[in-house]
């Protein structure tokens, strides 16, 4: 069986269809990761032991098991606890969780790095402990850790082909759909991974630009 | 619990034996990869570039599925073990590209330059001044690759290797015990990632004291 890749037109739509959901698993994820990873290092570094420790153990956990697996814990955990959540919904909260706890790790960092005396200086103005986090630390640390952040956006993209094996109809599922009635494997998989491509070269564009602002504004 | 932890045991096994080959290829194809982007001959250096580019600019899911999926129909048959030691390997050349490239072009240009001002050629250069300072500098980051290498084996799982994720997935459908054998797939994957690390570290504080 030789390659025909004229077969590609009939299921433009399919495969197009597709890399919009992968766009907005993409950016979903992304959303609940950067949150997430806020959440997830204040409460790391700053919450009650009770709270901390187990919250450390569950990081480790996440950080040291593949992403695959932890979405087949997400998508049949919340089925066997009675949340019955669609598909697209599991795969945004288990990518999401996955990269906010690795978001997480490089916003700890910085935040650590934040000078001390800023925030002295902001208690001394009277703001709140939480204030002073959240009006002064914070919004520094994340300044620092954008560039990394957007590595890690950059790997969620291509991660977010892992949500097809739990059945989201994203990029690499509209391809397998396109293959199943086509028979084309090679042709189908090499233009997802074109296409993968060029939204990585969208996104790296994207990158390289804030942080020539990140500079800039320093 | 007792009954399927046999059958964990054999899979972790497998999962350990897609990794040290997976990393082994990885090494091989790192070296490959940095040798052509460091080469003198422009085309060397452009294949080098579009390899590190292509293979971390897509889902490795989708690599590993146009060799196994895709590779019949170019003539390319190979079951679904070859084909993720193939696939991810060759994927993790790629970032493994960068981590020597990195360490190598971190070492002084001085140095180089004094090396070929005393008389060395290109090549004892690299052997005898640049590759043994920056073999100390790459085993951490590459450990670091080897970490994610063993984390992204599970990607097989979706070409039905019995590996440890697979039978993971396998074992929640049939026990409905979904936090249970993310426990014991998670406890193995933890196991083979902390030996690992911890070998790294060991070769790292050999490097150092030499």
């Amino acid at each position: 069986m030789g390659l025909d890749f004229s077969v590609i037109p009939d299921y433009l739509d399919i495969v197009l269809w597709g890399a919009l959901w992968t766009v907005a698993i993409t950016v979903g994820a992304a959303i609940v990761s950067f949150f997430g990873g806020i959440v997830f290092a204040v409460i790391a570094l700053y919450a009650h032991l009770i709270v901390r420790l187990p919250f450390r153990a569950f990081a480790f956990l996440f950080m040291g098991t593949p992403l695959l697996l932890q979405l087949f814990l997400i998508y049949f955990g919340l089925v066997q606890i009675g949340i019955d959540v669609p598909a697209f919904m599991a795969g945004v909260i288990g990518l999401g969780l996955h990269f906010a706890v690795y978001n997480s790790e490089l916003l700890q960092t910085s935040i650590l790095a934040v000078d001390k005396g800023q925030v002295e200086a902001a208690r001394t103005l009277g703001l709140s402990r939480m204030q002073s986090l959240r009006k002064v630390v914070i919004p520094q640390a994340i300044r620092d850790v954008i560039p990394p952040i957007g590595n890690n956006m950059i790997a969620l993209l291509k991660d977010s082909a892992l949500v097809s094996v739990i059945g989201v109809s994203e990029l690499t599922l509209s391809a397998q759909r396109a293959i199943g009635s086509s028979y084309r494997p090679f042709e189908f998989y090499v233009l997802v991974a074109v296409i993968y491509y060029i939204i990585n070269i969208f996104m790296e564009a994207a990158q390289r630009r804030v942080e020539r602002r990140i500079q800039a504004s320093k | 619990m007792q009954r399927v932890f046999p059958f964990f045991l054999e899979a972790a096994w497998i999962t350990i034996l897609l990794s040290v080959l997976t990393a082994v290829l990885g090494l091989i194809c790192g070296i490959l990869g940095t040798w052509a982007r460091l080469s003198r001959f422009a085309l060397l250096r452009f294949i080098g570039a579009a390899y590190v580019s292509v293979f971390r600019g897509t889902p490795a899911l989708i690599q590993l599925f146009i060799l196994y999926f895709g590779g019949p129909q170019i003539g390319i048959q190979l079951d679904a073990f070859e084909a993720g030691v193939i696939g991810l390997g060759i994927n993790a050349g790629a970032y493994m590209t960068e981590t020597m490239r990195g360490a190598i072009i971190s070492i002084d240009k001085g140095q180089i330059e004094a090396a070929r001002t005393v008389g060395l050629s290109r090549l004892q250069t690299m052997r005898y001044v640049v590759l043994p300072q920056a073999m100390r500098l790459m085993i951490r980051p590459l450990g670091v690759n080897i970490n994610a290498l063993i984390k992204a084996t599970a990607l097989v799982a979706a070409i039905s290797v019995v590996e440890l994720t697979y039978t993971a997935q396998r074992y929640i459908g049939s026990t409905y015990k979904p936090f249970e054998m993310f426990l014991i797939a998670g406890a193995l994957y933890m196991i083979i990632i902390y030996v690992t690390g911890q070998a790294v570290a060991w070769l790292d504080r050999k490097a150092r004291i030499n």
